[in-house]
Parts: structure tokens; C-alpha cells; sequence
């Protein structure tokens, strides 16, 4: 049995702990805004938020997060009116959209340890791939969000 | 490439076949939008609304406009664009357009009602836009007519906005939604005529997507997401070496694992069946597999190289051959001669491949996000037997496509495996399995001569090019017409000009990567016109003007794009300025890159692009589908490269595969500048392929070094050749 909290919300799973907690989010919560990319942590495209940390969830067994609060991208707010969203939203960031969630999730994150990346800043910590290349786009809705939880 | 259009007369029986109901909406509303697109945003194949006007356009009792959409979603943004463009003529209200997509069973049924819904070639706005207008055009007049026989008026005087129908004269009004059912039975004597560009009022705003709302706050379903009751999962991995098969299963090694309910084997395939998808996927990779591979287990990239360099002296078929090559050559001043070749490279769509497919005893339903709904209902049918009539399609959103969505083998996998099981299966290919069971942009080589005056003017072009058919059955006369796009219908103007083609496959499976043929094509051609410029001692964009002289479009681009990217400003050592123009889809695009090259290392800092697709639909569709193709083209010009060993694909996730991440994305521009009155081109693809060379010549501006193949990580920058 592993307890997790997903998005405020508590879950006693019957499931292997080797199971990756991305997995868990998607077939055993029904939390599908979570995607599966890559399963080796290298795109980000599951990105969530353990702790208050992002986390590849992927690559991170469920066993490892007992006890943990989980926030996904269904949980950053009731209404996308998070200033990430806001300004993904704004800027017209996704094409696909595919990888949004993570981007979005990393972002988040990111934010709270930096509140005022330069470029460089959001080019060394922002990893996550798109493979339809919005990076444009998602550098000024950094920049924008930035501001926005600013003032 | 042929356009399709659907005849006025069709649209004017349309009706009939419609329930007797119908409506239509007209309307402009600004910029934001109330408009809405499901998250689930298929048909439901079978229902027919009273207020259905023709197979493109509902009008609900309550104002709100189906529109539906005949091509595929896998981010370039037409969900919107064809929506907008349809609504221009209909006059309604954008904020109460509801687009969904055109069912395939329904295609199928009623005889490519919707065209073709394959979403390849950048085709999307470019074969359906005239299909969608001339739909809203004949949906508003037959509303209009509706109103005019309820006020017994002349439907001269009447006149649709904003989803209503205004008497002139009278001032009295209906609301679309009341004339629906009326117009769906009108039958117009003949079909109205189309807007003038210059009349547009709703075509060309930045309308924002209707999709992005869903897409940022995870509520989007892509087929990997969805769930269907009753439905297990399932885990795949087909014979490593393309054409072999499978030997052995040894499925003990998996017996009495949780949730794990079956072993399928097909010819070429084993999939673990499982009630959730981690159990299935841990499963197989705990089974022991053994395959037949035959000859092909023991052939490498390696070799393919050289056999594609060594084929460009065998004889082949001559695709082109404009005045005399031969003789131009010997009658030159000076010739030079250049080989180029580039590697196997694959898509890498972020949402790997996936279907849910249920197959019953009359009736197959798959849910996949699929880029060519029309083949993925062929495919359905053949692999389970049913009649095709009886394939029920739903598409939902795609995580990227870039050609790889329009082969649909995952389709027929999960109908070969849901007919074993008897259940509705979802399969899902894990990242490795996208890799390595690709349909790869070919291996191709090309050797280039050129001749020129003693005044320095190009007189002669000679190429012979060898590469892979990624459809043999298109194969005349030796000629593949894809792999010569880009060279065949090239812009410039040469007096004396020949191509000759070579083709040559390996057991390696091709199909069409983002702008195929002009994928490696404009990276060919581009680099060796640079070369030719040098070579005369010329600036490459004013060399580049001489041989298209007479292009006003070309001339118009390169305008642009010399302004907006300082060309000819000087840059500091180490820095350089790289050009490439090109016209394909009916665009034609111009980039300029701007790189550093420090210590061997190649930073790409900036690039502009200037464009003229014609009409522009929705300007901020056209800047996202060249910044992003522009960022496809880099990854496949810094990294893009796929090796074989033994017969199988070496690569198989991002960390040999590498991509652009946001360290390696340049400050992109878009600016665009539309010929006025031309029709709209296509812009999915353009952008994909002129960063490969502008970023190597900017590479030979900065250093010296000519880069003739690809990709660039791991030649040797730090020093001129």
C-alpha cells in the first residue's frame, strides 16, 4: 500500500512500488494531464510537483513518495488562472501541447527559486523538450509569468 | 501536388442527404473568443442534426455552429485556421463556433464528402480552405433564402452578420438558429460566389487557438489519454530488424504476474496484454524474445553511406534536363564540384504512438490521434476484416505528427491484438519502440557540378542524386517524384540544367519526415549555391537575386529579409551570417541564421525569417509554424542522426537522440510579407528545411569550413577546409 496526496486529495494505492509514479497518476488516480514522454527522464514532459518539487515522474518510484503531496497540472489551479497559465495563455505558447503540462509545471517550480531569470537563466534550467519548438514563445511567457507573480 | 475541390454542385445537393433540418451561423466577433473546442472533440459519426446545412456546417436551435474540420490537429493550429476561414464566409458569430471533426466513416459513406482528411504535405489550409469557403458561402445564402421565403421578400434584400439574417428594407431580423431547419431544405439554383481577398473582414486576424485553453491545464485528451469501458492495455515491441519475424516467446518467464492477462504474438510482433499499462510494459521487458532476422541482421549505416556515395556513379534516371549540361560544362570558364550526403534521421513526435482499438464481430471503433483518419480506417479494416462502412474512426488531438502520425501501424497492431483478445485494448509504444520502429527520412547523397562564364555567371547546373523511395509503389520510370522535390521544381534559373536520380533502398522503412524531399533537398541546394557564390567571388543573397531574377515574390522575401537580418553589417571573428530561400507549398521563404563558433562548439543566436504564403489566414499561425519548423529543421541540422548496427536502429530515447532544448534555440523573428491576391500556401513544412543550410553556410561565413553532410555535431569546426 502506498498513500499519496494528489492535488489536495489522499490515496491509499494498492500497487507495486516499483511502479513510476507517473503511472500511478495516469492509470490508478485518472490524472492524464501528466504525460508520458520519454520513461527515462530526459524530455520532462511528466513533470510534477512532490513536495512542492519538480519531479520527472517518470522515473520516480511510487514507493519513494509515501507520504508525499503531489501537485499535477489538474491541481495548479481550479480555473488555469495560475500567472503561468495566464501567460502561456497570453503568449499562445502550445502547438501540440503535448509537452505543456511539464513545461508548464517545471516552470512553476523554477519560478519560486528565481523570480527574475534572464535568459540565460531560463535557457541553463528549463529543460524540458518541445518537439514543436515553442521555445520562442514559452521564453517570453517565463518572462511574462515572471512579471506577473512579481506584482 | 493536385488540389482538391469539391464542386459547387455538390454542395448544392449536400442537403439532401441531411435529415431535412438545418442552420446556419454568421457572425465576426474580435479577437478573444468564446468559441469552444471539446476536449474530445469528435464526431459522433451517426447523429444528424435538423440544422444541419451541409456536411461542413450545423446551426443549432440555440445559435451555436458546428463547424466541422477535415483535417487533423497535431499542433500546427488548423483546428482554428479552417474554421476561421469558413466562418468569413458564413458571417457568424465566432464566439458561438463549436468546430469538431469530420467523421471518416462518413467520408468513407458519402463519397469523400470532406476530401482527403490526410494532414501531410502542408495541405490542411492549402487543399481544404476553397472546399470550407465555398461550404460557409452556399450555408449563408441558403439562410438567407430561408429568411427571404418567410417574409416573402427577394433575397436580394437580405443580408447575414453576426449570425442573423436582417431584412434591409424592413429591418426585421432572424437569428440564424431559426432559419436552420428551413435552409437545410433550400436548394439554390446556383452556388454563391466567394468572397474577394479584399473583402476579408475575419481572415488574416490573430485569432487566439481554440485549443490552447485545453492544452494548458492538462485537460486535452490525446489518444494516449482516453479510456473506454472494458478496456485492458497493452505493451509492444516488433522484431527490432524490419522484415524479420518472431521465433520464440517464452512466456513463462511471465506467467502469474499481477494483472498481466495475455501473451500476443503476432508474425512480426509480441505484446503483453495487462489490466494497466505499467504492469504490460514491465512484463515484456521481463520476457524473453528471440527473433528471425535473416540477411538484414548483419547490415550497418556505415556501409549504407558509402553504398549511397558510390551509387551517385551508377546510371539512373534523368528526372530533369533543361539545354545541354554536357556541353555547357566543356564550354565553361570554370566548374566546380561538390558531394553531400546526409544520414538517416527519425521524427520523434513527444506523444509516442498509441491506439485504442475495440473490435466486435460487425464493428470496429479505434480512437487514435492520427494525422490521416482515412487510412487509419484502411488500415483498421484490413487487420480485423470488417467492412470498412462499419470502422468508426474518433481523432483525437496528436502529440506531434511531422509525417510519422500518417502511417498508421499502430493502428493496425491494437486491431490485430483487440480481435485476439476480444476486448478493447489500448497500445501504447513505449519511446525506444517510436525510435526504432520508425518510418525514417531516407540516407541520401548528391553530387552537384556547375559551370559558369568567364564573367562569373552561372551557366550549368548538374546534379545526380541517390536516395531512398519511402513509396516504391510511386516509383516511374526509376523516379520517385518525393525525393526529387526541392530540386526538380527549383526557383532558380539556369539556361543548362540536369538532375539525375538514383534510387536505392535498404530494408530500412521510409516515410515522409516533415517537408520530405525537401528535408535533405533545399539543405543540398542551398549549401551548393552558397558555394557557387563564393566560388565567383559573389555576396550568396546577391547571387542568389541573379538566378531569380525574374521572381517579384523571391526578390520581395529577400527584401525583407536582408533589412530585417543586416545582412552585409559586419560581424565580429568567430561570428557568421547564413541565407537560404526556397519555394515549396506554394510559399516562399527565406532565413537567415546567425552564428557563433567558439572553440569548435556552434551556438545558433538568431534567426529571421521572412515569408510569402500568400493570404494569410491567421498571422500568428504562419510565426508559430516557421519558428517552430525552424526549430524541427535545427534539431535534424545540429543532432538529427539515426545509425544502424546489425540490422537494427542504434538510438532509442532523447539521450541518443538528441534534440533542440531551450539552450540550444535562437532568438527567432518572423516577418511576413504576402504577394497581394495570392491564393494561400501551405507553411507547416517550409520551415523545417532552410535552417540547415542557413546554418551551415553561417558556419562557412564564421570559420571557413564547409559542412557537406549532416549532422553537425561532431565535425571538426576548428578548422577551415
Amino acid at each position: 500500500m502506498v498513500n499519496i496526496k494528489v492535488n489536495g486529495v489522499a490515496h491509499q494505492l494498492d500497487v507495486e512500488g516499483d511502479t513510476p509514479l507517473l503511472w500511478v497518476l495516469r492509470e490508478e488516480v485518472g490524472l492524464t494531464g501528466t504525460k508520458f514522454g520519454c520513461g527515462i527522464a530526459q524530455c520532462g514532459a511528466c513533470t510534477v510537483h512532490v513536495n512542492g518539487q519538480a519531479m520527472r515522474s517518470c522515473s520516480v518510484p511510487v514507493s519513494s513518495v509515501d507520504g508525499a503531496e503531489i501537485t499535477t497540472i489538474e491541481g495548479l489551479s481550479a480555473d488555469s488562472k495560475h500567472p503561468v497559465q495566464q501567460a502561456w495563455l497570453t503568449e499562445q505558447v502550445p502547438q501540440c501541447g503535448y509537452c505543456q503540462s511539464g513545461q508548464i509545471m517545471a516552470t512553476v517550480a523554477y519560478l519560486k527559486t528565481n523570480p527574475n531569470p534572464t535568459d540565460a537563466d531560463i535557457d541553463a534550467n528549463l529543460t524540458n523538450i518541445c518537439r514543436c519548438g515553442t521555445y520562442e514563445r514559452l521564453r517570453r511567457a517565463v518572462h511574462r509569468a515572471a512579471a506577473l507573480m512579481r506584482t | 501536388m493536385t488540389r482538391t475541390t469539391l464542386s459547387r454542385r455538390q454542395f448544392i445537393t449536400t442537403s439532401l442527404t441531411a435529415a431535412g433540418g438545418f442552420a446556419l451561423g454568421i457572425g465576426i466577433a474580435g479577437e478573444g473568443s468564446a468559441a469552444t473546442l471539446s476536449a474530445r472533440p469528435w464526431n459522433d459519426d451517426t447523429t444528424r442534426y435538423p440544422g444541419e446545412i451541409n456536411a461542413w456546417v450545423v446551426v443549432q436551435p440555440d445559435d451555436t455552429v458546428i463547424i466541422r474540420y477535415g483535417r487533423a490537429e497535431m499542433g500546427q493550429g488548423s483546428f482554428t485556421a479552417l474554421p476561421q476561414i469558413l466562418a468569413e464566409e458564413l458571417e457568424c458569430d465566432w464566439n458561438l463556433v463549436k468546430p469538431e471533426y469530420a467523421s471518416a466513416n462518413r467520408n468513407l459513406r458519402e463519397n469523400k464528402v470532406y476530401g482527403s482528411l490526410s494532414t501531410g504535405g502542408s495541405r490542411a489550409v492549402r487543399e481544404t480552405g476553397e472546399m470550407v469557403q465555398q461550404a460557409g458561402a452556399s450555408a449563408r445564402a441558403r439562410l438567407i433564402q430561408a429568411a427571404a421565403n418567410r417574409w416573402n421578400v427577394p433575397a436580394s434584400e437580405c443580408s447575414a452578420a453576426m449570425s442573423k439574417v436582417t431584412h434591409g428594407p424592413s429591418g426585421r431580423t432572424f437569428r440564424f438558429g431559426e432559419l436552420a431547419t428551413d435552409a437545410a431544405a433550400i436548394k439554390l439554383d446556383k452556388e454563391p460566389p466567394l468572397k474577394k481577398p479584399d473583402q476579408y473582414r475575419f481572415i488574416g486576424r490573430r485569432l487566439a487557438r481554440l485549443d490552447v485553453p485545453l492544452k494548458i491545464n492538462g485537460s486535452a485528451k490525446y489518444g494516449i489519454d482516453l479510456d473506454v469501458p472494458g478496456m485492458v492495455s497493452a505493451a509492444i515491441i516488433k522484431c527490432p530488424v524490419f522484415g524479420g519475424t518472431v521465433k520464440s516467446v517464452d512466456e513463462s518467464a511471465i506467467t502469474g504476474r499481477r494483472g498481466v492477462l495475455q501473451v500476443v504474438k503476432l508474425n512480426n510482433a509480441v505484446a503483453v496484454v495487462a489490466d494497466r499499462y505499467f504492469r504490460a510494459l514491465a512484463a515484456l521487458r521481463s520476457l524473453p524474445i528471440e527473433w528471425e532476422v535473416g540477411a538484414a541482421g548483419s547490415t550497418n549505416s556505415v556501409q549504407f553511406r558509402k553504398d549511397y556515395v558510390a551509387a551517385l556513379d551508377q546510371k539512373g534516371a534523368v528526372a530533369r534536363h533543361d539545354g545541354n549540361v554536357d556541353a555547357a560544362m566543356a564550354g565553361a570558364a570554370k566548374v566546380i564540384e561538390a558531394t553531400y550526403d546526409v544520414p538517416i534521421i527519425t521524427h520523434a513526435p513527444m506523444e509516442p504512438l498509441n491506439a485504442i482499438a475495440h473490435v466486435q464481430a460487425d464493428r470496429v471503433d479505434v480512437w487514435v490521434g492520427t494525422q490521416n483518419a482515412d487510412q487509419a480506417l484502411a488500415f483498421a479494416a484490413q487487420a480485423s476484416g470488417v467492412k470498412p462502412e462499419n470502422v468508426y474512426v474518433h481523432n483525437t488531438f496528436s502529440g506531434g505528427g511531422f509525417g510519422r502520425r500518417l502511417g498508421p501501424d499502430e493502428v493496425a497492431q491494437a486491431v490485430a491484438i483487440s480481435k485476439v483478445v476480444g476486448k478493447p485494448v489500448k497500445l501504447v509504444w513505449t519511446r525506444e519502440e517510436e525510435m526504432r520502429q520508425g518510418r525514417y527520412r531516407t540516407q541520401a547523397a548528391i553530387r552537384f557540378k556547375a559551370g559558369f562564364a568567364a564573367d562569373g555567371t552561372a551557366i550549368a547546373l548538374d546534379m545526380r542524386n541517390s536516395a531512398g523511395s519511402s513509396n516504391p509503389g510511386a516509383v516511374k520510370d526509376g523516379l520517385d517524384p518525393q525525393t526529387m522535390q526541392g530540386l526538380i521544381n527549383t526557383a532558380y534559373k539556369l539556361p543548362n540544367y540536369r538532375i539525375i536520380s538514383i534510387l536505392r533502398n535498404t530494408h530500412v522503412p521510409l516515410g515522409p519526415w516533415r517537408a520530405p524531399g525537401h528535408s535533405q533537398n533545399v539543405f543540398f541546394m542551398e549549401s551548393f549555391v552558397d558555394e557557387m557564390a563564393y566560388a565567383v567571388g559573389k555576396d550568396p543573397l546577391a547571387f542568389r537575386r541573379e538566378l531569380l531574377a525574374d521572381r517579384g515574390d523571391f526578390q520581395q522575401v529577400m527584401d525583407l529579409l536582408a533589412e530585417k537580418g543586416n545582412w552585409g553589417e559586419p560581424m565580429p571573428a568567430g561570428k557568421g551570417r547564413g541565407v537560404a530561400v526556397h519555394e515549396s507549398y506554394d510559399s516562399v521563404v527565406g532565413m537567415i541564421a546567425e552564428v557563433s563558433v567558439t572553440s569548435g562548439d556552434v551556438k545558433v543566436e538568431r534567426v529571421v525569417i521572412a515569408c510569402d504564403c500568400g493570404t494569410v489566414v491567421n498571422p500568428r499561425g504562419v510565426e508559430n509554424q516557421l519558428e517552430g519548423g525552424m526549430i524541427y529543421g535545427l534539431s535534424a541540422a545540429l543532432f538529427g542522426e539515426v545509425t544502424v548496427k546489425d540490422g537494427r536502429i542504434e538510438q532509442g530515447n532523447f539521450d541518443t537522440y538528441p534534440v533542440v532544448r531551450m539552450k540550444d534555440a535562437p532568438k527567432t523573428e518572423v516577418y511576413i510579407s504576402p504577394t497581394p491576391g495570392k491564393r494561400w500556401g501551405g507553411i507547416g513544412e517550409p520551415g523545417a528545411t532552410m535552417i540547415q543550410p542557413a546554418v551551415t553556410n553561417a558556419i562557412f561565413a564564421a570559420t571557413g569550413k564547409r559542412l557537406r553532410s549532416l549532422p553537425i555535431r561532431g565535425q571538426d569546426l576548428t578548422k577551415g577546409a
